[in-house]
């Protein structure tokens, strides 16, 4: 079900500009060419995802969206022009942004890494939405972050954004190294959050993809090598020739 | 006469003064990865002001309060312009905001000795501060209860900020992961220049204790840079960003420079108290390289 | 392996690249006239920083020859920070190691010359070997304020004047009896002029040769990441050692020459903490890591700081309003005051600014 209302979209046409809309974004890293000119939109309540093999700049382009890598090109996120605005600035548009390495705060408890992440919010904080998502975390509020498993952070990391309402949430492989059973809570978390948000989703678990995404844009040398439904992931042969395996 | 307790208390009351220093140095560092060379004359300000202050007010009873107040206002203000002015432009480039404290210490300090000369200038103290109590067989300078006290008040308010108010937390998190802080919509920059104004009114307050203390109730321009290797001695000792840190190499470089000082007096160097503190320093680095409480980064 | 550490040092500091045969050419003019310079006596009103306004007056010479001294010291630190990128604050204690031990070893115990400054070469060399290894531990901020503390350590060793050998606070005269004749005598300062003309050159001239080496190269690659520069395979510790070494053995003669040209040292003068701030400020206002730069900001600092004293002495200065004579009375605080802004608007240094000049044409 889309929310295209709850996103800024107009409910009469179902037109909605783009969450994301991006157009010939360029970032450089220390003398090479990371991003050669990526041009990228992500539609409004839905969710799509980032494919591509390692390194060819999928949390690059994460990180240039949100303002934490420098990049050149048109970069419109919810409705702004944001290139050039810090980072804390964009954020405040209504982003959820989960690190790759998840992030989280080691030396801070659970509980003090959610209220950080409700600190800059105007929204009222929804503890027990995160609470009754992830379980594990209101039994380990105390706990130091450092101190959790990988599985643990990462519902973490996840439960931070989902504190409060976000228009946008960027994910950034969120289950990469976790156990099975992790994977499926996680999963389970975005399959719910996403019929109030638009996700963007870098994810090299084609399975994963297939259950949220409905778009997928795949990265490849640093430009997008192919946009499309997340349903012609079913042809495994695309998957291979894109992807390099299929998994 | 001094006795072994007395001796020890006066070491960690120069500890606590130590910690004062260091703290700010430390809380400064940890955030923003900037070792602060105008922190040496946040100090010397520190002591000015209250030095201004006290010529207008009557030194007797807690008219003292008005004085440190002076002084931690002092140095908070200087601070936060500093950490304005000159650092905020410099973001990114940490050794040219190292540089750049260097030379402010050095303009400043030249101002300073431009208008006051290198002479010191007595501070009007309340006569309880230079009164002695005594304990049983003890005398112990009032001075010394002062420094305590004071070390311990900012240690217990620096844990409780830290630990419990919502910049405190900011400034925790800060110091693991500024972008992460960032990422979640906060901005760092606030949290910068309120950890520069805090390290401020703590040197300033430490500044003034320095001077009131333990130098005979004199300040002159050049008297915080002196004090200001100490504290990055005890800084490095007690490992960079670690305020329980600070504490500890502080207690143990106070204790160690009074005891040396004390009973070695007849081997003739009477720098010999501040050399082995250097010593400590090498001993801690050979060992532990990162300080005792060092972070791993 | 050269091309591997070519492509990791991609961008070499201005003086590589934009070194043209104009660059060399003022170069080679410049050292002339300094040669010459004792020969001329020509009268230059207000700028000199002597009590005479001749050029070639004692005074002027030996501003000049204290410029020069600094100057091959600030070269000597670029090594250390321009170049292997590594921040120390304890130079100052090679200098004053040096100017100390060949004071105490002429004035004290009474040594020929050349045994005198061997004997200080060595303690020096020895003293960096030590504390370069042991302060080389720490990384970064923990190395620069080890280096620090050890600096710190020495003023007060000589403050205390440990067998009466330093003479303390006061300092110790050098007695001129081993020296030979023509490094004595106020008729002579030209000789001490070109003495420390000749230390510079030959300080330049080795650093130049050194960093232009693949020696050089480690060290702008350890500049630029050590991560990656160990990534290469090179064992970074001898390489940062051996920058450190170069480094305190130029300051270690730099010292030695100041005592010449000076006559006396005390720990203010020679072993505190200003002093290496002032060096560490001459290399950054010239621009740090372009070798030339360090000249020119050491020429600049202590000629504008001998200029501003003898400035603040003169009679007329007195009458000067507060809000002017204040600032202006204390070299520190303009010197502090360019330093800061050079740091905010010119971050190359002198050197920086003159590149971008050159770019603009």
């Amino acid at each position: 079900m889309r929310a295209t209302e709850a996103n800024g979209g107009d409910a009469r046409t179902g037109t909605a500009e783009p969450a994301v809309d991006v157009a010939g974004l360029r970032v450089t890293i220390q003398g090479s060419v990371v991003l050669q000119g990526v041009d990228l939109t992500v539609p409004r309540g839905e969710v799509t995802a980032l494919l591509g093999r390692n390194g060819v700049g999928k949390t690059t382009t994460l990180r240039a969206l949100i303002g934490l890598q420098a990049g050149s090109g048109n970069v419109r996120i919810l409705g702004h022009a944001t290139r050039g605005w810090p980072v804390h600035k964009i954020i405040r548009l209504g982003i959820g942004y989960v690190p790759e390495d998840r992030d989280v705060f080691a030396k801070l408890t659970v509980a003090e890494n959610l209220r950080i992440a409700q600190t800059a919010q105007t929204t009222t904080a929804n503890y027990d939405r995160v609470y009754a998502l992830f379980p594990e975390l209101k039994v380990r509020h105390r706990q130091l972050a450092g101190t959790l498993s990988g599985g643990q952070q990462q519902m973490l990391a996840i439960g931070r954004v989902l504190l409060t309402e976000r228009a946008l949430l960027l994910v950034d492989e969120p289950t990469k190294g976790l156990s099975p059973k992790f994977v499926s809570e996680v999963v389970d978390a975005l399959e719910r959050v996403r019929q109030t948000t638009t996700i963007l989703i870098v994810e090299q678990n084609v399975h994963v993809v297939r259950r949220l995404a409905q778009h997928v844009v795949v990265l490849d040398h640093g430009t997008v090598a192919h946009t499309g439904d997340a349903s012609e992931l079913e042809d495994e042969n695309l998957v291979r020739r894109l992807l390099g395996v299929a998994r | 006469m001094s006795t072994f307790v007395a001796i020890t208390i006066s070491g960690l009351a120069l500890g606590a003064m130590y910690f004062l220093v260091a703290s700010g140095l430390s809380l400064i560092y940890g955030l923003m990865e900037v070792l602060n060379f105008a922190h040496g004359v946040f100090l010397t300000l520190g002591a000015y002001a209250g030095w201004a202050a006290a010529q207008y007010l009557p030194q007797q009873g807690w008219t003292f309060i008005v004085t440190a107040l002076a002084a931690t206002v002092a140095g908070a203000a200087v601070a936060a312009v500093t950490e304005l002015l000159l650092i905020r432009p410099l973001y990114g480039k940490p050794v040219s905001q190292i540089l750049v404290t260097i030379g402010l210490d050095l303009a400043l300090v030249g101002l300073l000795l431009g208008g006051f000369g290198s002479d010191s200038r007595a501070i009007a103290v309340p006569a309880w501060l230079t009164a002695v109590t005594t304990i049983g067989s003890e005398h112990i300078p009032n001075g010394d209860w002062l420094s305590l006290g004071l070390g311990l008040a900012v240690l217990g308010l620096l844990t409780w900020f830290l630990r419990y108010t919502r910049y405190g937390i900011i400034i925790r998190a800060g110091a693991e992961n500024r972008d992460m802080v960032s990422a979640l919509g906060i901005d760092v920059g606030r949290a910068f220049t309120l950890v520069f104004a805090i390290g401020g009114a703590a040197a300033g307050l430490a500044g003034l204790l320095n001077s009131v203390v333990f130098s005979s109730a004199l300040v002159d321009p050049t008297q915080g840079d002196q004090l200001l290797i100490f504290a990055f001695i005890v800084v490095v000792i007690g490992g960079l960003g670690s305020i329980t840190g600070s504490a500890i190499a502080a207690l143990l470089v106070g204790l160690v420079q009074v005891y040396v000082t004390f009973y070695a007096n007849g081997g003739g160097l009477a720098q010999l108290g501040n050399m082995s503190v250097v010593l400590v320093l090498a001993i801690v680095l050979l060992v532990r390289p990162r300080g005792l409480l060092g972070r791993t980064t | 392996m050269t091309n591997v550490l070519t492509r990791l040092t991609q961008r070499p500091p201005a003086a590589e690249t934009r070194r043209s045969a104009a660059g060399r050419v003022a170069g080679v003019v410049l050292l002339v006239l300094a040669v010459v310079l004792p020969f001329c006596s020509l009268i230059v009103p207000w700028v000199l920083p002597g009590t005479v306004d001749v050029l070639n007056s004692v005074g002027t010479l030996e501003v000049l020859g204290l410029c020069f001294v600094f100057a091959g010291v600030a070269v000597g630190y670029d090594v250390l920070f321009g170049f292997t990128g590594l921040l120390s604050f304890g130079q100052v204690l090679y200098f004053a190691e040096g100017a100390y031990v060949l004071d105490i070893a002429l004035t004290v115990w009474n040594w020929p010359l050349l045994a005198a400054i061997l004997l200080t070469l060595a303690i020096g060399l020895v003293l960096a070997l030590v504390l370069g290894a042991l302060t080389l531990r720490g990384q970064g901020i923990a190395f620069a304020m080890v280096t620090l503390a050890f600096a710190q350590a020495f003023y007060y060793l000589v403050e205390d004047n440990p067998g009466n050998l330093t003479g303390g606070d006061t300092g110790l005269v050098m007695s001129a009896s081993r020296l030979p004749g023509f490094l004595v005598g106020v008729g002579n300062t030209r000789n001490l002029y070109w003495l420390a003309l000749a230390f510079l050159v030959l300080t330049y001239a080795v650093v130049w040769l050194v960093t232009g080496s693949a020696t050089g190269r480690v060290w702008l690659a350890i500049r630029e990441s050590e991560r990656r520069a160990e990534v290469l395979g090179f064992r970074l510790f001898p390489f940062k050692l051996g920058s450190f070494v170069l480094s305190s053995l130029i300051a270690t003669a730099g010292g030695m020459v100041y005592l010449l040209i000076v006559g006396t040292v005390s720990p203010s003068a020679v072993a505190s903490t200003t002093v290496t701030i002032s060096i560490l400020v001459m290399v950054v206002l010239g621009g740090a890591g372009t070798r030339w730069g360090a000249v020119a900001g050491a020429i600049v600092y202590v000629y504008l700081q001998q200029y501003l004293l003898k400035v603040a002495a003169e009679p007329s200065f007195a009458s000067l309003p507060a809000v002017a004579r204040v600032p202006l009375s204390q070299p520190d605080f303009l010197l502090g005051a360019i330093f800061v802004l050079f740091i905010l608007f010119a971050p190359g240094g002198i050197a920086g600014l003159v590149a971008r000049k050159k770019e603009k044409r």
